[in-house]
């Protein structure tokens, strides 16, 4: 049975129409690529699913795990595992990283029908994964993304994903604003995160991200659709002919186009 | 006769009432100041958000304050009478500070020794008791405190039932002397709270006040300073109110003297019907060149009916200073609840947790830590009760 099973599904913000009909499979185990231009809806898609209220979804289904995942809350969804790495990871003052992440972990576990763990366990816990995103561990009393660098924040999503452990990772644009360097370790993170029984989303604008986590198929969404499906040598095909050698332009150019 | 002076002729039988007493110069000037000015009316430009009626209507039993204190190093002057000047008076502009002078009733004054530095915090808790009707309580602080010393002040404040207490707290510091003042108002849900804190600051004096205002039904409260050359004073509060509470907060800082500077964080959070009001006042005299002073003034309103009045109130008679201010009010951020939902938090505790998270930007900045701890607590059970 697939995990996650998008039909034609359709989504607003608005009285704008972002979403004009996705389809999409994602069975267990698989990582699939979303590229595409700006403004092709690639982090709508990625918002829709982890319950972000901003857009509305106008029809089409999402199944996960065989449930209609659009009639869960945001914090059902994470409970049941979908987890989405934020493209700008948000900011909370006054939130202690290690508070936020015991609450959310705990949460987790405890809709898993596991114990919730104490102050020890998850400080043992939270320090190996640490460990895996080379982060250094005064971040966790630090308020929640604040004061955080860029790919500090980028490598903190990864950890976050790393504690709570999700059936099904969505990564929006978890490559924007990285160096190599940083690059490379995101993208060891998440490759040491792959598994049989975890899905993965990747979306992303640009091919350099798949040299490093090596996605099973690539879907190339333009103005709300789906255009061109493949394996990983649509994504190495994009790189040479960029996204006009498909005939797709950025949103913007597109409307002047028409 | 008029509805005022009835108000006022209510409270002229329990000063004529009275014991005699050695500080009767002073509540005879205190008593006179307050039938000329009377209860204040929202026609009154300091007082026009909030409506004091209930108080001037309710006939009060004018009870003694009585308070448990730890001075921890302080010295207590008994009697005392000679540090009040009943000639202040006549220039006194609030009401309720010369209400307070009318009954002055065994005032609690204290000397903290030049040069000495007190390691536990001076502690005063008054707890009023209605038994028997409405009462009033007047409390009396003053506190000396001499050049270069050190110490932390604590109030607080807390009763059963309905009461007025109208406490007035006197902080005068010698040069170089570092006071850091707590009040912790706790009345309960039926109380009046009218309180004035003023503190008249030497020389490279550092002051900060910190204001955590909780309960009562109607409150009031005046916090100020008066800053000397190079003085540097910190006016920090947090008040959260819902149901029908009504918290207004009216500060004054005075820079009277060249190099001062002041900083002021007041952060408010309501729901419910509640309604606060906030009005920072910054006066910076001619001769207070290189004043540096930033208010800032933030509110998080949780429910449609809550209503918050904000206002600055800079008068700048300097002309090489830098002075700085700003307020909001907001909602919760939608993209902050988002976040903590993502991760598998539900939305009622992310609501609690964004809204301790406003709060606790103002419990960090208390530096005793029995306090911190406590007001931590109590902000952790008000905000996860409430959800």
């Amino acid at each position: 049975m697939a995990l996650l099973e998008i039909r034609d599904l359709h989504a607003t913000v608005g009285d704008r129409e972002i979403l004009k009909g996705i389809d999409l499979t994602v069975n267990a185990g698989e990582v699939h690529a979303i590229m595409g231009p700006n403004g092709s809806g690639k982090s709508t898609l990625a918002q829709v699913l982890a319950g972000r209220d901003l857009y509305h979804v106008t029809g089409g289904q999402v199944l996960y795990n065989g449930k209609d995942l659009l009639e869960m809350d945001p914090e059902e969804r994470a409970r049941e595992g979908v987890f989405l790495a934020f493209q700008y990871p948000v900011e909370i003052p006054g939130v202690s990283n290690m508070y936020f992440l015991k609450a959310a972990l705990n949460q987790v576990r405890k809709h898993r029908g596991l114990e919730e763990l104490d102050a020890m366990d998850f400080l043992n816990l939270v320090r190996e994964k640490m460990k895996l995103m080379e982060m250094d561990q005064t971040l966790l009393n630090r308020p929640v993304n604040t004061g955080f660098s860029g790919g500090e924040k980028k490598r903190n999503e990864i950890f976050q994903m790393a504690v709570l452990e999700p059936r099904l990772a969505i990564l929006d644009e978890t490559d924007s604003g990285l160096d190599i360097d940083a690059l490379k370790l995101v993208a060891n993170g998440v490759n040491a995160l792959r598994g049989p029984e975890r899905s993965m989303i990747v979306v992303t604008h640009y091919q350099r991200l798949l040299n490093y986590i090596v996605p099973d198929f690539v879907h190339v969404l333009s103005d709300g659709r789906i255009v061109k499906s493949g394996g990983k040598e649509l994504a190495l095909q994009l790189e040479e002919s960029g996204y006009a050698g498909l005939g797709i332009y950025d949103e913007e150019e597109a409307v002047g186009k028409a | 006769m008029t509805a005022a002076t009835e108000q006022i002729g209510s409270w002229l039988a329990a000063f004529t009432d009275q014991p005699e007493s050695p500080f009767q110069a002073l509540r005879r000037a205190g008593f006179e100041r307050f039938a000329e000015l009377g209860f204040p009316t929202t026609h009154n430009e300091e007082w026009r958000f909030t409506n004091v009626a209930p108080i001037a209507r309710t006939q009060f039993r004018v009870v003694s304050p009585v308070c448990a204190a730890r001075f921890n190093g302080a010295q207590k002057i008994e009697g005392g009478i000679e540090h009040f000047d009943p000639a202040r008076l006549a220039s006194e502009t609030n009401p309720f500070v010369a209400l307070n002078a009318a009954f002055t009733d065994r005032p609690l004054v204290l000397r903290v020794a030049k040069g000495a530095v007190l390691d536990e915090p001076i502690e005063i808790h008054f707890d009023i008791d209605n038994q028997g009707g409405p009462v009033a309580a007047h409390p009396r602080i003053l506190i000396l405190v001499g050049a270069n010393a050190q110490c932390s002040i604590v109030e607080r404040y807390s009763g059963n039932g309905r009461y007025f207490t109208n406490a007035v707290t006197e902080i005068v510091a010698g040069e170089g002397a570092v006071v850091n003042h707590y009040r912790v108002q706790q009345e309960s849900r039926d109380a009046y709270h009218v309180s004035t804190v003023w503190a008249t600051l030497g020389r490279s004096a550092n002051f900060a006040s910190h204001s955590i205002s909780l309960g009562g039904a109607l409150v009031r409260n005046d916090a100020g300073a008066t800053l000397s050359e190079g003085t540097e004073a910190t006016l920090n509060g947090l008040y959260i109110a819902n149901g029908t509470q009504h918290i207004d907060n009216h500060t004054t800082i005075d820079h009277a003297k060249p190099h001062g500077t002041s900083h002021e964080l007041y952060k408010g959070i309501l729901d419910g019907k509640a309604s606060a009001v906030f009005n920072g006042r910054i006066l910076v005299r001619k001769d207070a060149q290189k004043t540096d002073s930033k208010q800032t003034n933030k509110n998080l309103v949780l429910s449609d009916e809550a209503v918050i009045n904000t206002k600055p109130e800079l008068q700048i008679f300097a002309d090489d200073v830098r002075c700085t201010h700003g307020a909001t009010i907001g909602q919760i951020d939608a993209e902050s609840m988002f976040y903590l939902q993502s991760r598998g938090i539900g939305w009622e505790d992310a609501r609690s947790l964004l809204t301790y998270a406003f709060a606790q930007d103002i419990v960090n900045r208390i530096q005793v830590e029995s306090l911190r701890d406590s007001l931590e607590r109590i902000l952790f059970e008000k905000f996860h009760e409430h959800a």
